[in-house]
Parts: C-alpha cells; sequence; structure tokens
C-alpha cells in the first residue's frame, strides 16, 4: 500500500471506534484502555475483553513495537490490490501490550530483509480524505 | 455433562453427484444430491429426516429447497469447522430425543458461483484487517506459519510442509474423485510459485465445487441399517479468535482443547488411532494441528511428519482421501474428512484403504485458525 490510489476495502467505522479513526487522521495512534486492569486492548471496544469492566479509557500509544510476524503477499486477493504486490502484511506487538495488524512498509518485501522481533515504529498512510491507516516501518 | 459416547451413530455419507470443476450445479443442488445419496447409502428416505443441520445457510432457506420440515434444526456456523461439530450437535440432539435422523449437509460452489459470498464489514475483523489487504485465508495462516518458522526453524517447518504436500498427493493418486492425481515431487513442491510468502501454491488447498452430506441417528435403528454404524465415540468445539491477529497464540489451534475433549470421552488414547483426518487448508495447518492435538508437542510437528510417514503404506495414515490440498475443498471442507473416516472404517476405500481401520480420529478446522471440532469414531 505504499503507492497508487487505493481502491481496496476501506473500513466501515463504528461508534466504539469513530475516535480511532479520528485519531489516526491526526497521525495519531491511541488504544482502549481498562482502568480496572491497567491494561490496553485492541481492537476498540466499550469494555476490557480482559476482565469485562466498563471502566475504560483511551491513551495515547508511543508508536514503538516489535514484529510479531509478517508474510508477503504475492498474489492480490482481491484486484483492488493487484497494483501493490508483492506487500508486506504483519502484526506488530506495541509497546503497551497489545498485538495489532498492518502492513510494513519502507522496506523489501523480501524475506531477507524482514525479520520477526524487529524494532518498529508507526507511520500513517493517508488512504482517503476520511481514512488513514496506521502502518509500521523498520525504526 | 453427561458422556454422549456411543449414543448415536453414524450411518449415511455420501459426496455430490460430480465434484471438483462443475459449473452446471448450484450449492444448493450439491446439498441436495449429497443428501440424497447420504440417505441412500443409509437405507433410509427423505420422509426419515427430522432434523436437519448445515452452516452457512439460514436453514429454512436450505430445508425449503430439500423439501424438509424439521423438528430440531442448527445452523452453526464455525467456518469448516462446522460439520465437525455439526456430528456432535447430532449426537446431543438424538441423545436428547429431539430428533431421530439427523441429516447434515453442505454445498458449495466455491469455484463457479456466480456471486462471491460478501463478509460483513461491519464486523472488527473486516475492519481491521481487511484494508491492509488481509483478505482470504492464504494470507491469514501464512503469517501463522511465519511465527511458527521464527519459533521452531525456518527449513524444518518448510521441509515439514513438502512432506505434508507431497504425502497428501500420494494418497489423493489412490482415489478416484480427486481433483489433483498426477505426481507431485518435492522440487515440485518448492518450485511452486508464491502465493503469499511463506506459502507457495502447492501449501494451498484448492478450490472447488462439491457437497457431502452424513445421516446421523438413534443406537436402535443404526443397528437395523444395512451398513455397520459408525459409533460417535467422542466430540469436542471449542473457538478463541475471530480474526487472525486476534489469535492468542499462533502455533496452537483450538485443536489443544478439542483434541484431548473427544479422546477423553471416547476414553481412547493418540496411539490407539488408526486413521487421522485433520483439515488441511494449508500445509500448515496440518504441521500445527498434530501438535494441537497432541500427537506430538509443539515444534515436534516436523520430526513427526518427517521421511513421509503420513503417506500410503507407512505407519500413520494422515488425510487418505488425497484432502483439501489435493482432493476437494469447496470453501467449507469439514464434512469431507468425516465422510473419508466413515468409508475407511467401513473398509470401503479401494486401493487407499489404510489397514486395519476401527478407530478414527477428525479434525475440522474453520475461520482463521479460529474455530475446531474433533470427533473420534469406531466400529464394532
Amino acid at each position: 500500500m505504499t503507492s497508487g490510489a487505493y481502491q481496496g476495502p476501506l473500513p466501515v467505522k463504528q461508534p466504539e471506534s469513530d475516535f480511532y479513526w479520528e485519531k489516526a487522521q491526526a497521525h495519531e495512534l491511541w488504544l482502549r484502555r481498562c482502568n480496572a486492569c491497567e491494561h490496553a486492548y485492541f481492537y476498540p471496544r466499550d469494555f476490557c475483553p480482559d476482565c469485562g469492566s466498563r471502566d475504560v479509557s483511551w491513551v495515547q500509544a508511543s508508536g514503538k513495537g516489535t514484529l510479531h510476524t509478517f508474510a508477503i503477499v504475492h498474489r492480490a486477493p482481491v484486484p483492488a490490490f493487484r497494483d501493490h504486490v508483492p506487500f508486506v502484511v504483519a502484526m506488530v506487538d506495541l509497546e503497551e501490550g497489545p498485538r495489532i495488524p498492518t502492513n510494513l512498509v519502507d522496506v523489501e518485501p523480501d524475506p531477507a530483509h524482514i525479520h520477526v522481533g524487529m524494532a518498529v515504529e508507526v507511520a500513517f498512510a493517508d488512504l482517503t480524505d476520511e481514512i488513514t491507516l496506521p502502518v509500521f516501518r523498520p525504526s | 455433562m453427561t458422556n454422549t459416547s456411543k449414543a448415536a451413530a453414524i450411518v449415511g455419507v455420501a459426496e455430490s453427484d460430480e465434484i471438483g470443476l462443475v459449473p452446471h450445479k448450484s450449492a444448493l443442488a450439491h446439498h441436495a444430491e449429497a443428501a440424497h445419496n447420504a440417505l441412500e447409502d443409509a437405507g433410509l428416505t427423505r420422509n426419515d429426516v427430522d432434523g436437519l443441520l448445515t452452516a452457512g445457510y439460514v436453514n429454512y432457506d436450505l430445508a425449503d429447497y430439500l423439501g424438509l420440515a424439521p423438528r430440531y434444526t442448527d445452523t452453526t456456523t464455525v467456518g469448516g469447522a462446522s460439520f465437525v461439530i455439526h456430528v456432535g450437535h447430532a449426537v446431543n440432539a438424538i441423545a436428547n430425543g429431539l430428533c431421530e435422523v439427523a441429516l447434515i449437509t453442505h454445498g458449495q460452489a466455491g469455484r463457479s458461483s456466480r456471486v462471491p459470498i460478501p463478509r460483513d464489514p461491519n464486523l472488527p475483523s473486516a475492519m481491521y484487517e481487511m484494508p491492509y489487504g488481509m483478505i482470504g485465508m492464504p494470507i491469514n495462516y501464512s503469517m501463522a506459519a511465519t511465527r511458527y518458522m521464527h519459533q521452531y526453524g525456518e527449513d524444518r517447518t518448510r521441509q515439514a510442509m513438502a512432506e505434508i504436500a507431497v504425502s497428501t498427493r500420494k494418497w489423493a493418486q489412490l482415489n478416484p474423485k480427486a481433483m489433483m492425481r498426477d505426481p507431485m515431487s518435492f522440487d515440485d513442491y518448492h518450485d511452486s510459485r508464491w502465493i503469499c510468502w511463506p506459502f507457495h501454491l502447492l501449501d494451498c488447498c484448492l478450490v472447488t465445487d462439491a457437497g457431502a452430506a452424513i445421516v446421523v441417528t438413534t443406537p436402535e435403528r443404526a443397528r437395523s441399517l444395512p451398513k455397520p454404524p459408525v459409533w460417535v465415540l467422542g466430540h469436542a468445539e471449542h473457538h478463541d479468535h475471530a480474526g487472525i491477529t486476534t489469535m492468542p497464540d499462533l502455533t496452537s489451534t483450538p485443536a489443544r482443547v478439542t483434541g484431548p475433549a473427544a479422546l477423553g470421552m471416547a476414553g481412547v488414547t493418540h496411539g490407539d488411532i488408526d486413521l487421522t483426518m485433520i483439515y488441511d487448508s494449508f500445509t500448515y495447518t496440518v504441521l500445527v494441528t498434530l501438535e494441537s492435538l497432541g500427537y506430538c508437542g509443539p515444534g515436534e510437528g516436523p520430526d513427526f511428519v518427517a521421511g513421509q510417514r503420513t503417506a500410503p503404506g507407512r505407519d500413520f495414515p494422515l488425510n487418505t482421501s488425497g484432502g483439501g490440498l489435493s482432493y476437494t475443498h469447496p470453501g467449507m471442507y469439514g464434512i469431507f474428512p468425516v465422510v473419508e473416516a466413515v468409508r475407511q472404517l467401513r473398509g470401503e476405500c479401494g486401493d487407499r484403504q489404510a489397514p486395519d481401520v476401527s478407530l478414527a480420529l477428525v479434525n475440522g478446522t474453520g475461520g482463521a485458525l479460529s474455530a475446531t471440532g474433533t470427533i473420534v469414531l469406531g466400529v464394532e
């Protein structure tokens, strides 16, 4: 997702995620955090999936993390991604704890250049006027 | 919890009339043909059916098409694991007198369907994964395989995936209904193109058109029918996430719960099992599921499958139909390994018949390694 106009599926924002997407648009990554068990979590919802508490707040993430895993997409799953292959899908373990889905950018899409456990930092891909995706690059 | 081991038996199994590339049949036509064929296999008729179970449909749509009006209905839909779980649900329904003859059907024109089945964009897994291009199972499962490689070694994981692809093809060569029957060498595997690294094309299941059905009934009725009953000795179900990015551990599936639970209900252990059928959406699915079921420990799967141990003629018959990798895979495959296990237990498999099969384990996996159902089947 590093070149060309984005034609792929866009997130359908939900009431409990509007804040997340508003902050992404401002190039900030925010997480839900449980005030009861003091545990940050992803994806956003208005209760803690670990302890069930409804006493939750938002915190801004540092944007730093490590690569939990990745894969390199060679065959576009839908036509909208044909101009983007090969590209890297990934999961990042954030410093605050949660694991989030993402793309790894600014790196050769080659397993010789990408390592599980490598340090990464957040960047932002403006897909449309409405939607910005948090992505990650080597730090 | 009541132990429902042997509370019901599978008495009929079948595929739809034609499977593979079948552009002239709808998904519902595959359901109907498979239902007809499985009832014939059982020695029963449509009029005997009072329970209907399927996945992916609202059940009244399917019942309407089939001309059935069941008094027990179940549309548990957890991907390809659903149909293995349905076997357990049918047993529970029969044990509780909710129905007497349960029909489980599946049909999918995975290759030829005129309109793709949409995914609900309101779901979190759609909102947070799909915009990154995480669409479709090869991409989801490949991320899990990369993590496994990181933890347990890339080269030995790669070799294990190759072993599974090659041995499964050897079984398919013995199955006249298998779509892919050409020989596959290790070089063929390694030379096949990348779909999504670390998956080659030959790590991935087929996409076909196919249906299958299973008939389950009471012990009394089962004993009165022409073919030997295949007893459901144990059954279990579990799911612990939806999208791949919320999976607690990418190297352990819910089979770590359903395997021991199903074996425990059956009162048997891994070493007693003569035939193992594991939903092979990808080679990696088989590797990680063998470990999760408890056939071997975490990271030991590559040693377990080494040297073509799972091929015909060897000591661990696995996916003897040729599996989703080489036999058929219409999208949700979980019903087909049950069909094969029943045929093996009855000794009906001809060239691919494994020796002395009296206990079989079937594990279905659905979603992004999200759900599993495990059953243990046996003949007297």
